[in-house]
């Protein structure tokens, strides 16, 4: 097996995505894109409130068959998620509501039409009788005592209290300084462009229930649908198309999927049901909502000596199949350390249960709101004890001569070099000029401000990070199925699904890298249950990794098998015989992979008497050789100028330092970057879903969700690092999340830094303009009183 | 998110268009460039038994010169006003106003006389025709009549429209060589709707200085004589309290900034 560099076309070459062709051409093909005979479709009735009680739903006679409620559901089980982690509550979310909605926008009945406006007609001539509730909004008084509760049968509304115990006796009596903060991120929603969206009918020759959804996981959402609907895995099929953006978003299985699945087989014709952009804001694509107050103990340089953290996650009505409610609650608690050496750690974080939509995990999931809190934590103590933010960063940093590192909370960091990274980027912002700067008056009265983040990203986590968390979604060995075919041509199979990821392209080149085909001669068959080995899917920055590894570990295992054959044919050795660029070579002759490939399938009668029956075809699985995942890293700087007036910001210019160790191609991380980074912008300035005091969502188009748009994007300028994971295939590390979890932490500190000598600092995202002129206002009271 | 039944009707000329409103009694509605009346039938926020297209009416993008006054037909799309096809008589002004609303796809279907008719506070055509003392046309059952703009709306989205009267036109006057406007609005981003947002118009020649403030809860704030605020920050921030735009203290602040920018525009000139 020989490295295949020299084509550009294997691992590190910067090839143009193979899925471009049809996506840029408009011949994508998504859930929405299926056309069906005898397709009708579906609309559902949301609640519209937040905590109530159904008395009755009313369903007239002319809309029997073609309108639904949880009553004509018989035999379908309500969605529980399961965790064995000591103290988690249950919730039950039948898919359509039975005694009591719990949110917005929670599904009440449904409604079969010729088409979407006349199933929305329906829904109009049903008639639910409510008994309203009080309605659980926020963290504070869900957790007060006599409160309300979401679920009756609970006591409280606690999913889950997730602890990090630690002593910080000795950091408390040693600290020069302490600091404390109340730290925010709000909730917002994910707006990947495609919603959600399920095509479902039943196929009769197959005896199974097909259902197209636009999913991260095929397998995971056969399998919870299976246990719904009371059917047999063998009697489902999951194919998820092509996917326009998942982000965490489509990590689940859905109340409407059951519903869709349900209908398919009560109704007998296919049916769909296509998420518009109002049920996808209001009512479903909910994430982020934490808050927690920091306590940081350090000494008169800013090293830390200890930190505490006391906070809260509001987790919603639900916890969403396969896990979500304690996800993110439950990650804070250990990874609010970040890539910082702390001595000493303590944290309490509740799940929360609330009137709001599940929280979801999105991009970056905890990360990005523990990174924003952490970061603010140091900026804060730089400024307290008068240094730059980047030094103290550099005090505390691990250092690549601790590598490999086991933090605090048992975290096993792999490889790199932290404090180069942010090194690296203070000298690319130009720290230096942009300090001179603003010792001078900007000429449109705006304030300068300069703002560093650094942090670390477990990718790829493995069997024995989650069977602690005892959920349905365990990874062990992922499988990857590598065949050649009769004329030569390579084709991989995966369980994994791509939502953006290029895995069409990536895979390709990890295949080249090892069998030397080209790229364009491999095809890449995934998001079918059908046809695809298991997976857990495609989550938690994972595919590059796990996925990778597979198709490597299969493409040798092939090479080997054609080496075989080839040996034959040629009349050598099999240790004479190598596959390169396509070929086996020996020292004098080569013969190509699609002769191998002829021989083996059309004319069996040249092949040896021992030739291994399994032929050109293997199913491999892969798992690194430490599965407590891969950790990227990165430094993100940015200049911001902050219009004392108006609220407004403007990024000015951005950096970003990354470490995703071995790049299979170093566009694609570019593009995982950049896109990942706006998300970031988003949620550090623009994003936010605003519910009123009785649970109502303040927010239902993108007129008042706002996203950053182009104009809002400045020209990323990415720098990269490579030190390979010494425990993956190619040293490659997780990367797809990084660019979300860096940007509001970055960015809030570049603000605090504008603001700093007006005695401003902001603790919550999105800064909105708002929020900005409201921390001026209190200041300048501040300052008069 | 989509709408209920209605018919559509494109009628081929403005009378039949007034004869299918009159006719509709209350329940017919006119579509010009459909961007504001599209989403809210989509969401059920508004219905009608009957919608009236008038995009394509032929005497509806017609641009017509009356000496000291040029008249835009309702149908002309912000586009083609951003594009410079429509004759400059505001030293400027529309092209620049027209190029900042929403964005260009929205820009390509919306048109001039659909905005001003769905009167909504925050408008950018709103708010720069009525700094410009521009009237709306309007034809119904009894003939045409003109509004002048700062009389036209009643409140946010009430304008002297009534169910069977269209809006054809808006004549807008010359400005002289000596004219100089303002416009600043602030947008949390690029496309957005207006937080704050002010307009002004000074033409010496005409002795003319008129103010106006959007982004309000009702119908727009306009000041006629505005000489005095050109004088002092004091008189702008005055100016703000005395409209009660700043019962909510941030967003009193960003009114007064909005509008001390745009007046800075005409005091840098």
């Amino acid at each position: 097996m020989v490295s295949n560099a020299r084509s550009n076309k294997g691992v590190g070459g910067r090839l143009l995505r193979k899925e471009d062709d049809r996506y840029l051409r408009g011949r994508g093909q998504f859930v929405a894109d299926i056309k069906m005979s005898g397709m009708k479709e579906v609309a559902f009735l949301r609640s519209p409130l937040a905590h109530a009680r159904i008395n009755a739903i009313t369903i007239p006679e002319n809309l029997k068959h073609k309108a639904f409620c949880w009553s004509n559901m018989s035999g379908v089980k309500a969605i529980c998620a399961m965790t064995s982690l000591a103290g988690f509550k249950k919730s039950e979310q039948s898919p359509l509501a039975s005694d009591k909605v719990r949110h917005v926008g929670e599904l009440v009945a449904m409604c079969v039409g010729d088409n979407r406006a006349q199933a929305e007609d329906f829904l109009e001539e049903l008639v639910v009788d409510f008994d309203e509730l009080p309605a659980i909004v926020d963290m504070v008084s869900a957790q007060q005592k006599g409160a309300v509760l979401v679920h009756e049968d609970w006591g409280d509304n606690v999913y889950l209290e997730s602890k990090w115990d630690g002593d910080l006796s000795e950091a408390k009596a040693n600290a020069s300084i302490t600091v404390t903060r109340q730290i925010r991120t709000n909730r917002q929603c994910m707006a990947p462009i495609e919603g959600k969206g399920v095509v479902a009918y039943w196929d009769n020759r197959m005896d199974q229930l097909v259902l197209y959804t636009s999913t991260q996981m095929p397998h995971i959402v056969r399998t919870g649908l299976a246990e719904c609907l009371n059917l047999s895995q063998a009697n489902v099929r999951i194919i998820s198309p092509d996917v326009g953006g998942a982000f965490g978003y489509k990590g689940i299985l859905t109340p409407e999927e059951i519903c869709l699945g349900w209908l398919a087989m009560e109704c007998g014709h296919p049916v769909r049901w296509i998420e518009d952009r109002r049920e996808h804001l209001t009512a479903n694509a909910n994430c982020r909502e934490h808050e927690y107050q920091v306590t940081a103990y350090a000494d008169d340089i800013g090293r830390i000596l200890g930190l505490e953290a006391v906070g809260a996650v509001n987790a919603g009505a639900y916890s969403a199949y396969p896990f979500s409610a304690c996800l993110e609650g439950a990650q804070v608690a250990s990874i609010l350390p970040g890539p910082y050496i702390v001595p000493a750690f303590q944290c309490n974080i509740n799940s929360i249960s609330s009137n709001k939509p599940p929280i979801l995990p999105y991009r970056g999931v905890a990360r990005t709101s523990v990174c924003f809190a952490m970061e603010l934590m140091i900026d804060a103590i730089a400024r307290k004890v008068g240094r730059e933010p980047y030094e103290v960063r550099l005090e505390n940093l691990v250092p690549p001569t601790a590598m490999p590192y086991t933090n605090i909370t048992g975290k096993a960091f792999d490889s790199g070099d932290y404090p180069e990274s942010l090194r690296r980027a203070v000298e690319s912002i130009n720290l230096k000029g942009i300090r001179e700067r603003q010792a001078t008056n900007e000429k449109d009265g705006r304030r300068i401000g300069i703002g560093f983040c650094t942090f670390c990203e477990q990718g790829a986590h493995g069997t024995s990070v989650y069977h602690a968390w005892g959920v349905p979604m365990i990874p062990g060995q992922e499988q990857a199925v590598a065949r050649l075919t009769p004329d030569g041509s390579l084709e991989l199979r995966i369980g994994a699904h791509s939502h953006g990821q290029s895995m069409e392209t990536t895979l390709a080149q990890v295949a080249n890298e090892i069998l030397g085909i080209d790229p364009a001669d491999v095809r890449l068959v995934h998001g079918d249950t059908q046809y695809t080995p298991y997976s857990t899917g495609t989550w938690g920055s994972r595919c590059a990794v796990m996925s990778g590894g597979a198709v490597s570990t299969a493409c040798k295992a092939l090479a080997e098998r054609a080496a075989k054959i080839a040996a034959h044919l040629m009349k050598l050795d099999l240790k004479e015989v190598q596959i390169i660029d396509g070929q086996a070579k020996g020292a004098a002759s080569s013969i190509s992979l699609a002769e191998i490939a002829e021989a083996w399938y059309y004319k069996p009668q040249i092949l040896a008497a021992d030739v291994d029956p399994g032929g050109l075809e293997v199913t491999v699985g892969y798992r690194p050789k430490i599965d407590t995942g891969t950790f990227s890293y990165a430094s993100h700087a940015v200049v911001v100028a902050v219009d004392t007036e108006l609220g407004h910001v403007e990024i000015l210019d951005y950096v970003i330092v990354e470490d995703g160790g071995t790049m299979i191609n170093p566009m694609v991380v570019d593009g995982q970057v950049f896109g990942g980074a706006a998300q970031g912008i988003g949620t550090a300035l623009y994003e936010e879903m605003p519910f009123d005091s009785v649970g109502q969502p303040l927010a239902s188009t993108l007129a008042d969700y706002l996203l950053p748009g182009p104009t809002e994007i400045p020209a990323f300028r990415i720098e990269h690092m490579e030190t390979p994971s010494p425990n993956t295939e190619f040293g490659v590390k997780g990367i797809g999340e990084s660019g979300a979890i860096g940007p509001p932490a970055a960015i809030a500190n570049a603000i605090n830094d504008a603001l700093a000598p007006i005695g401003v600092e902001v603790l919550e995202t999105p800064v909105t303009p708002r929020r900005i002129l409201a921390a001026i206002a209190e200041a300048q009271a501040g300052a008069q009183s | 998110m989509k709408p209920a039944a209605f018919e559509y009707v494109r009628p081929k000329n403005l009378a039949e268009a007034l004869t299918l409103l009159a006719e509709g009694q209350g329940d017919s509605k006119v579509k010009a460039g459909g961007q504001s009346l599209g989403p809210m039938l989509n969401m059920r926020l508004s219905r009608v038994n009957q919608l009236v297209d008038i995009s394509l009416i032929p005497e509806l993008k017609t641009v017509s010169d009356d000496s000291d006054t040029i008249i835009i037909g309702a149908c002309i799309t912000h586009a083609s006003i951003e594009d410079g096809k429509i004759p400059d008589v505001t030293n400027g002004m529309m092209n620049s106003v027209a190029a900042g609303i929403a964005y260009r796809a929205i820009r390509n279907q919306g048109t001039i006389g659909g905005s001003l008719a769905h009167a909504d506070p925050s408008a950018d055509w709103v708010i720069s025709l009525t700094a410009a003392g521009a009237e709306a046309v309007i034809s119904g059952p009894n003939g045409e009549r003109r509004v002048g703009l700062n009389q036209f709306m009643d409140s946010a989205f009430e304008t002297k429209l009534d169910f069977d009267d269209i809006l054809t036109a808006v004549r807008i006057p010359k400005f002289s060589k000596q004219a100089r406007w303002g416009y600043y609005k602030f947008c949390r981003k690029t496309g957005d709707f207006a937080e704050a947002m002010s307009a002004v118009v000074i033409d010496p020649s005409r002795d003319y200085c008129r103010v106006v403030i959007g982004a309000t809860d009702t119908h727009p704030v306009v000041i006629t004589d505005a000489i005095d605020l050109l004088t002092s920050d004091e008189a702008i921030d005055a100016c703000i309290t005395k409209n009660a735009l700043d019962l909510n203290p941030l967003s009193g602040q960003m009114h007064r900034t909005a509008l001390r920018r745009c007046i800075k525009q005409v005091q840098s000139l």
